[in-house]
């Protein structure tokens, strides 16, 4: 029953803003449903495979830019987009993950390649002439299904809760599967799980690949939302460690660990923004939060309701 | 011997410019324990990476059931039935203890995953009793267990029991010799890669002594018992 219970209160937490007609809970609600995907995305290398990025940022960055290139500059109809940018993302994914263990880098090394190759992609973006350098792209404004813009919002919210149960799905199928169970092998000791002829590099890779694609499904659901990408939104740092924050908050490795720690910082995030004029609060009040789970609650926030989730 | 499992012919390997195999030759016959013995540094370790696929020797053949495996894949290897179980304990300690055996079977198909843990925990009881907890909650005996468990799951055709009872109370040692015996009497060819010297002795049918990455005494493990120089060397007689 209380293993049931946390699922079901989300699941109801989830459909609220369909019958509701507030702007403001819609919005955010898709934001907080868009962090919990990507903080999911992060959560399947991260936490599962115990593959600590700091530059995820790289892999949304990419995925929108494929999107919002595919669409003003060649013309193609923006749902095209979905599967170009995992497709990239997943290739990103694969490539920097493969070069990375194939090298056999690990732990902090592993994170400060990911954050190098976050912050070379953002300078690429900002010098190339396709990616429109520092100003940016702009898609022009359509609303219409056929476009990928919607003038009500409720159905941007549901392309985020799709998203969310996607990567979801994904984290449950590690959770329960035999690619996960060697994934998992891998993350607490990764020289027994060689003996038992699991393939470590190939293992990771792929993880990593499935995180990019995911990551990059994110960005473009930012695009066709905001309409505009530039090398700042795309590939900032902050991005990457929002994405961190939240599966660590939430509880690194398990399936709902993402969902609540989005819920969590977004909730702290938002009031303080409306209590609070000065920018930057909200930042530093995610690095207590983060400060006092780190100390109180190893595990994360989902500790508290399931001693095994 | 003709129906010989395992044979290494000439072994040499070692990292980058350091060689610490410097010709090794020796054989596992089938349903033979075979002890490898030698204290720390003589090469044992790096001898079970070649063995194992995880270290390519630099130079001589490996050949597991008549097929030579000298530097192919290490998950090929497990595979053809040739299952290393590292020194260490090396268990996957956030994992449960369920968890950690049918790892040891996914790489291997074969039997069904209920049949191989059904088998196996038929050996190990009080592993049965905490299918659900943790690994890294089990005392140092019983994750020693299961770490020999979870390499049997994989049905190997030769177990590598690397220094098994390394760091084990006088009980728990005694315990795992006599599932080396137990193990021994199913049919199951074991290289023994111990410093217990005289246990090892007790349960192998022969047995090679390492020194300097080379191979500088071999044969029926009653024989070398007796063995003055080896009692001088490893047993300060």
């Amino acid at each position: 029953m209380r293993r049931a219970a946390v699922p079901l209160a989300l699941g109801v937490l989830a459909l609220l803003p369909f019958a509701s007609s507030s702007q403001f809970l819609v919005t955010l609600a898709t934001l907080t449903a868009v962090s919990a995907a990507l903080g999911q995305a992060w959560n399947i290398a991260g936490g599962f495979g115990g593959l600590t990025s700091f530059g995820h940022a790289a892999f949304f960055g990419l995925g929108a830019y494929a999107a919002a290139i595919l669409q003003t500059r060649y013309g193609l109809n923006p749902w095209l987009g979905l599967p170009a940018a995992a497709a990239v993302g997943g290739a990103a994914g694969w490539l920097i993950g493969f070069s990375a263990f194939r090298a056999g880098l690990r732990g902090s090394y592993f994170a400060l390649v990911t954050l190098a190759f976050a912050e070379a992609f953002r300078v690429l973006a900002n010098s190339l002439d396709i990616t429109g350098g520092g100003s940016g792209i702009l898609v022009a404004l359509h609303p219409a299904p056929g476009n990928f813009q919607f003038a009500d919002r409720r159905v941007s919210y549901a392309l985020a809760l799709l998203l969310l149960g996607l990567a979801t799905g994904a984290a449950a199928w590690l959770a329960s599967g035999r690619f996960g169970a060697q994934l998992m092998a891998v993350r607490e000791n990764e020289d027994a799980a060689r003996a038992l002829g699991v393939a470590v590099v190939r293992t990771k890779s792929a993880t990593l690949a499935l995180s990019g694609a995911l990551t990059a499904l994110g960005g473009v659901l930012y695009v066709q939302s905001y309409l505009y990408l530039d090398p700042g939104i795309a590939f900032s740092a902050e991005r990457s460690v929002e994405m961190l924050l939240i599966a660590m908050i939430g509880g690194a490795g398990t399936i709902l660990g993402p969902l609540l720690g989005a819920i969590v910082v977004h909730a702290i995030a938002d009031t303080t923004r409306s209590l609070i004029a000065t920018p930057g609060v909200a930042p530093m009040l995610y690095g207590v939060v983060l400060l006092v789970i780190v100390g109180v609650l190893p595990g994360g926030l989902v500790r508290i309701v399931a001693r095994h989730a | 011997m003709a129906d010989a499992v395992l044979r290494v012919r000439d072994l040499h390997a070692g990292y980058g410019d350091f060689r610490v195999l410097q010709g090794v030759s020796m054989e596992v016959a089938a349903g033979e324990v075979v002890a490898l013995l030698g204290a720390n540094g003589v090469g044992k370790t790096t001898l079970n990476r070649a063995l194992s696929g995880l270290l390519r020797p630099s130079q001589g053949a490996i050949t597991f059931c008549g097929r030579p495996i000298a530097g192919i894949d290490h998950a090929a290897i497990v595979r053809a039935g040739l299952v290393h179980v590292p020194e260490g304990r090396r268990i996957f300690p956030n994992l449960s203890v369920r968890d950690n055996l049918l790892l040891g079977c996914y790489v291997r198909g074969g039997a069904t995953r209920a049949q191989s843990l059904a088998r196996v925990l038929e050996s190990f009881p009080r592993l049965a009793a905490r299918l659900r907890q943790a690994a890294g909650s089990l005392s140092g005996g019983e994750q020693q267990m299961l770490a020999i468990g979870r390499g049997l799951m994989a049905r190997p055709v030769l177990l590598i029991l690397d220094e098994p009872s390394l760091g084990l109370s006088p009980k728990l040692v005694e315990e795992m010799f006599a599932l080396i015996l137990r193990l021994r009497a199913e049919g199951l060819s074991i290289l023994l890669v111990e410093q217990n010297v005289v246990q090892s002795l007790a349960v192998a049918a022969r047995a090679y002594v390492m020194e300097h990455g080379r191979i500088v005494m071999q044969g029926a493990a009653d024989v070398l018992a007796g063995d003055a120089r080896l009692r001088a060397a490893y047993l300060g007689l």
